[in-house]
């Protein structure tokens, strides 16, 4: 402990501190609870102005199921809860210096997070085919099953621009931080190969399991408010 | 410079007094927190300078000091805004507009203003409306009530005489009325950052005596 | 430099196994100290390009429709033809000065310079929580900073909106004549966010975990309380500017309709979205400055700040209180009335714990030993100009009268009594004090009171004549205000305030030339020249090595505010000097181990 300086000591799992007893947490750790207070802010933000947008322009806003695939969506997001599961062994695995099953549940974490904006990326194609998009002038979604009846040119418009506008933003934006996620994800799981991690020090296990745990909350928040009312 | 003033010139509108009054009142209580402060503060950095054989005193604060004022200014304070709340209200409560007020709508757009007038069946959205533009014309000692509109961006109906100021906002409507306690010629004013032309959104607003408000009317009704 | 600090600087170098080369130095350093240098001359440049676009504007208002002298040719047909400028051309200026002073001059000035110089050194820490991701934090602003000066050179000419770039004028060209310089300032703040957001997280971390042992929150010298608490704003802050400017280039380029009246957008939500960060963003540009003044009156005044507990909660109490006044800036914006009166107290509160702090800042020189050098005259100037500026404030928080006031230059007076009163002087006060810590030689004081003068008069020649112009119903970022009979008789204040203006700007060529001179030629600084008690004088060398303290991580035994005790002959007390080698009175006077300097 004594060959490590000052600054890495505040950054050990376990401080064994010369500073002020700080918030009893190793730096890193503190840093990313930190860092995801601004991103609540953030989302905040999008989603704020979503529900202001959406009370004072209700018309704008379809019925649910109507024009989003509320089934796929609905499996999509057991599947990303699930790779929260899958963090949360991989971070058991490694608190008890298993590194077989730390390798295994991160990689089930990345193909299921990968998986996940797959499926969203179908999904966007999709909805955009059936005039579901962003642009207010080029807004023109009739609805799933009216699209599915052939009835694209002639059914009414279900909805307004505002439904777009906000639906791609927010999940859009969420879609962003999970590829970001599963990215440094492959980047712990390189280092895990390379044995970086130890029973005594998994930090960079932990910090992407918290971002991780982060991502789902959102999701399942948006899932709410944006599919299912 | 011709026309110096230390204040705003003499408003014409009823309540622009109270407006004016309320100012006066947070100068005066400004003005004294002002010289007092920063009296103390010439006199403390010439008492106080740094002589030969004197020592600072080793103090570190007092605590009856720091409820004192911290009470004073909160009492203060809200004493103003107390004061300020019923301006307020009697400005832009809806409530407490004149029942028997004039209708006019106001379209900002860039860069003019266009005043639709009710006409002679008062009622706006009729077909005896008729419009004129970068002009207001209004009678004196009879309430207006300007129903503001905006056609592309965020303008700002601005009457300095009349203390009257209301951003006009795309996509709603807002609204604002005034009594005019004088007749006369007065600038129509754009406040609002509103684009290339925003500086010459200018127009005139006259006030009218009674009489002359109808003949006025009656030119514009029958050309 | 001394031979004591000489011997340290070695001993230092010596401990070092790998000798950092120039890129790693100068350029990709992760060394707090040299970040915070990077900051301050990357900012000090943007300070110019500020100083010049303001310029620019009183040109316009000094000498309406007259071409620029000297220079007037130099400029394209489309912003000043034969020199003379253009109305689109003076809105770009107005929104491009008070984008670059805001973002890219007052607020790394004050965050980014002292949050990065400051907190390892005043904490007792080696360095920030996370070096690297530091040295992220600053590469990152100046793509940002090259992209908003780009918006100058491209078709359509820069944003236009003003620094609030209120919807739909700022959303959509065919209002404003502007595209692409819109896009560019949308691009360049958003990128700029992430600068502000890491540098908030670093700060706020190494605050937290990395105090010196004996540091307690209560020793923590104010500068530091009021970065910390900075730096709360900054984080919560500008992730909600940000997701606002997502929507604003969305609507600007993918045509969705947010704040666009045509498709049921909502401008009023722009101004509330933008508000509620910019009314904490106006916090964040004021508060470290408080701090770093609080540092200067009670270290020149050779006497405790009056009421230390009191100025740390009068810091939590403004920065609690922003986040529920920002609908002050839009009580004409046709919000309901109601909402009005709501705002108007919270934001007549804001006053009380401003006002505290001007009591105790009082309070501090009074009975204080007080020292005139260049810093504490910025430091006394601040004082005296917030109480201005915080006054004038009263007038438009009563809503009633700011319906008269709203969008006149009384808030431009308002706003640069604080932001330049306040904040600028503040930023002076903080360069002139730990320049020697920083550079090893103490900024010239004849130079430094010479601009101190210069500025400080010239300054309120600009400014306090604003309250008469806003009086008299001058507008605000107005092209013309002659075309306004009511405003032609102000035209002599107007070319008044302008020619004080380039009196002004001149006079910080003094500044930049001290500086630079004082890098160079400045009278060599001993360790402790204003012979503070804080860690970054007491028990780092001027300037101090990477890892700051190589004598290790000091140890605390008393808050920063110590001077004049009674305990000690001397007339300050280290926070980090043992109780058992404190210079009692009733011991001999050895003479002092360091060289303090006089």
């Amino acid at each position: 402990m004594t060959t490590h300086t000052p600054a890495l000591q505040a950054n050990m799992m376990v401080p064994d501190s010369t500073f002020e007893p700080g918030m009893q947490v190793y730096t890193m750790k503190l840093g990313m609870w930190v860092f995801l207070l601004s991103e609540v802010m953030f989302f905040t933000s999008l989603i704020g102005s979503y529900i202001i947008l959406r009370f004072a322009h209700p018309d704008h806003f379809a019925q649910p199921g109507v024009v989003l695939n509320v089934p796929l969506t609905a499996f999509n997001t057991f599947f990303l809860i699930c790779s929260s599961v899958t963090m949360v062994k991989a971070f058991a695995a490694i608190q008890h210096g298993d590194q077989r099953w730390l390798k295994l549940w991160l990689l089930a974490t990345i193909l299921i997070g990968s998986m996940f904006v797959g499926i969203q990326v179908v999904e966007y194609n999709a909805l955009a085919h059936e005039g579901f998009v962003p642009g207010a002038a080029e807004y023109s979604a009739v609805g799933r099953e009216a699209f599915k009846a052939g009835l694209a040119e002639t059914a009414p418009v279900v909805g307004g621009p505002l439904y777009g506008a906000t639906f791609y933003t927010m999940t859009g934006f969420h879609g962003v931080h999970v590829t970001i996620g599963v990215i440094c994800l492959i980047f712990v799981l390189i280092r895990a190969l390379r044995g970086h991690y130890i029973q005594l020090d998994h930090r960079g296990v932990e910090l992407i399991g918290l971002y991780w745990h982060f991502v789902d909350l959102v999701w399942i928040i948006l899932f709410t408010i944006v599919y299912l009312i | 410079m011709e026309n110096w003033s230390w204040l705003m010139d003499e408003s014409a509108s009823t309540y622009g007094p109270a407006i004016d009054r309320l100012y006066l009142v947070i100068l005066i209580i400004t003005g004294i927190v002002f010289f007092a402060t920063e009296l103390t503060l010439i006199w403390f950095v010439f008492k106080y300078r740094h002589r030969e054989g004197r020592k600072a005193e080793y103090i570190h604060g007092n605590m009856r000091a720091e409820v004192v004022w911290t009470a004073i200014p909160a009492v203060i304070v809200l004493a103003i805004a107390l004061a300020s709340r019923g301006v307020w209200a009697q400005v832009k409560d809806p409530q407490n507009m004149p029942a028997n007020a004039l209708p006019v709508l106001v379209v900002a757009s860039q860069f003019e203003w266009n005043v639709t007038y009710p006409g002679p069946d008062g009622q706006l959205r009729t077909a005896d409306d008729f419009s004129v533009r970068n002009r207001l014309d209004v009678p004196v000692d009879r309430p207006t009530h300007v129903i503001l509109q905006a056609e592309d961006v965020i303008h700002s109906l601005f009457l300095p005489d009349f203390r009257v100021k209301q951003d006009a906002v795309p996509g709603m409507d807002t609204t604002v009325w005034f009594q005019p306690t004088r007749t006369g010629e007065f600038v129509i004013a754009c406040a609002e950052l509103c684009g290339i032309g925003h500086t010459r959104m200018r127009g005139t607003l006259t006030v009218h005596s009674a009489a002359d408000y109808q003949t006025w009317i009656n030119e514009q009704v029958q050309p | 430099m001394s031979t004591t600090a000489m011997a340290a600087r070695h001993e230092t170098a010596a401990e070092h196994h790998h000798e950092l080369g120039f890129i790693r130095t100068y350029i990709f350093s992760t060394d707090h100290k040299m970040i915070a240098k990077q900051f301050l001359l990357a900012s000090l440049f943007f300070l110019l390009v500020g100083g010049i676009l303001a310029a620019g504007v009183r040109w316009q208002l000094g000498f309406p429709g007259r071409p620029i002298p000297l220079i007037g040719g130099l400029f394209s047909d489309t912003t000043a033809p034969g020199g003379i400028v253009l109305p689109e051309f003076y809105n770009a200026m107005v929104t491009m000065h008070a984008t670059f002073m805001i973002f890219f001059a007052i607020m790394p000035l004050l965050v980014g310079v002292w949050g990065n110089y400051l907190i390892p050194l005043q904490i007792g820490a080696p360095d920030m929580a996370f070096p690297r991701l530091n040295m992220f934090s600053f590469w990152v602003s100046v793509p940002a900073g090259i992209i908003m000066l780009a918006g100058f050179f491209v078709e359509g000419g820069h944003a236009g909106a003003g620094w609030t770039a209120y919807a739909p004028l700022s959303t959509n060209p065919e209002y404003s004549g502007v595209r692409m310089g819109q896009v560019l300032w949308l691009v360049s703040l958003i990128i700029l966010g992430f600068s502000s957001l890491t540098g908030a997280v670093n700060y706020i971390t190494t605050v937290l975990n990395m105090r010196a042992p004996g540091m307690t929150w209560f020793r923590m010298p104010l500068p530091v309380w009021a970065l910390f608490i900075t730096s709360w704003l900054v984080l919560l802050a500008i992730p909600i500017l940000t997701g606002g400017l997502i929507m604003l280039l969305f609507d600007q380029t993918i045509g969705t309709g947010f704040f666009a009246p045509a498709t049921d957008g909502e401008p009023l939500l722009w101004q509330h979205v933008f508000w509620y960060f910019g009314h904490p963003e106006v916090y964040i540009l004021i508060l470290p400055a408080m701090g770093l003044v609080s540092e200067v009156i009670s270290n020149r005044s050779r006497k405790p700040i009056f009421g230390y507990h009191s100025m740390v909660l009068a810091i939590i109490a403004i920065a609690f209180l922003g986040w529920i006044v920002w609908g002050h800036h839009m009580f004409q914006s046709g919000m309901n009335p109601l909402l009005g009166t709501t705002f108007m107290i919270t934001t007549i509160i804001i006053a009380v714990p401003s006002s505290i702090k001007v009591f105790n800042w009082l309070g501090t020189l009074w009975r204080g030993d007080l020292h005139f050098d260049t810093p504490m005259l910025h430091a006394i100037a601040f004082v005296s100009m917030f109480i201005i500026g915080g006054l004038s404030g009263m007038f438009m928080a009563s809503a009633p009268v700011d319906i008269f006031l709203h969008d006149t230059y009384y808030i431009v007076a308002h706003i640069h009594y604080v932001l330049f009163g306040g904040s600028l002087f503040g930023i002076f006060a903080g360069i002139t004090y730990w320049f020697p810590k920083m550079f090893g030689r103490m900024f010239s004081p004849r130079l430094g009171k010479v601009h101190f003068w210069l500025t400080f008069v010239s300054y309120n020649l600009v400014f306090f004549p604003m309250h008469n112009l806003g009086l008299k119903g001058h507008m605000r970022r107005i092209y013309d205000p002659n075309q306004y009979e009511f405003l032609q008789p102000l035209q002599p204040l107007n070319t008044f305030i302008t020619i004080s203006a380039f009196v002004l700007i001149a006079g910080q060529l003094i500044f930049a030339f001290a500086f630079f001179w004082s890098m160079y030629k400045g009278k060599e600084a001993p360790q402790n020249p204003w012979k503070a008690n804080t860690l970054e004088w007491t028990a780092a060398p001027t300037p101090p090595p990477h890892d700051n303290f190589p004598g290790g991580t000091p140890v605390v035994y008393r808050g920063p505010y110590e001077y004049s005790s009674p305990e000690s002959t001397d007339d300050f007390l280290p926070q980090d000097v043992p109780p058992d080698r404190v210079l009692r009175p009733e011991i001999p006077r050895e003479p002092s181990p360091l060289p303090t300097g006089d």
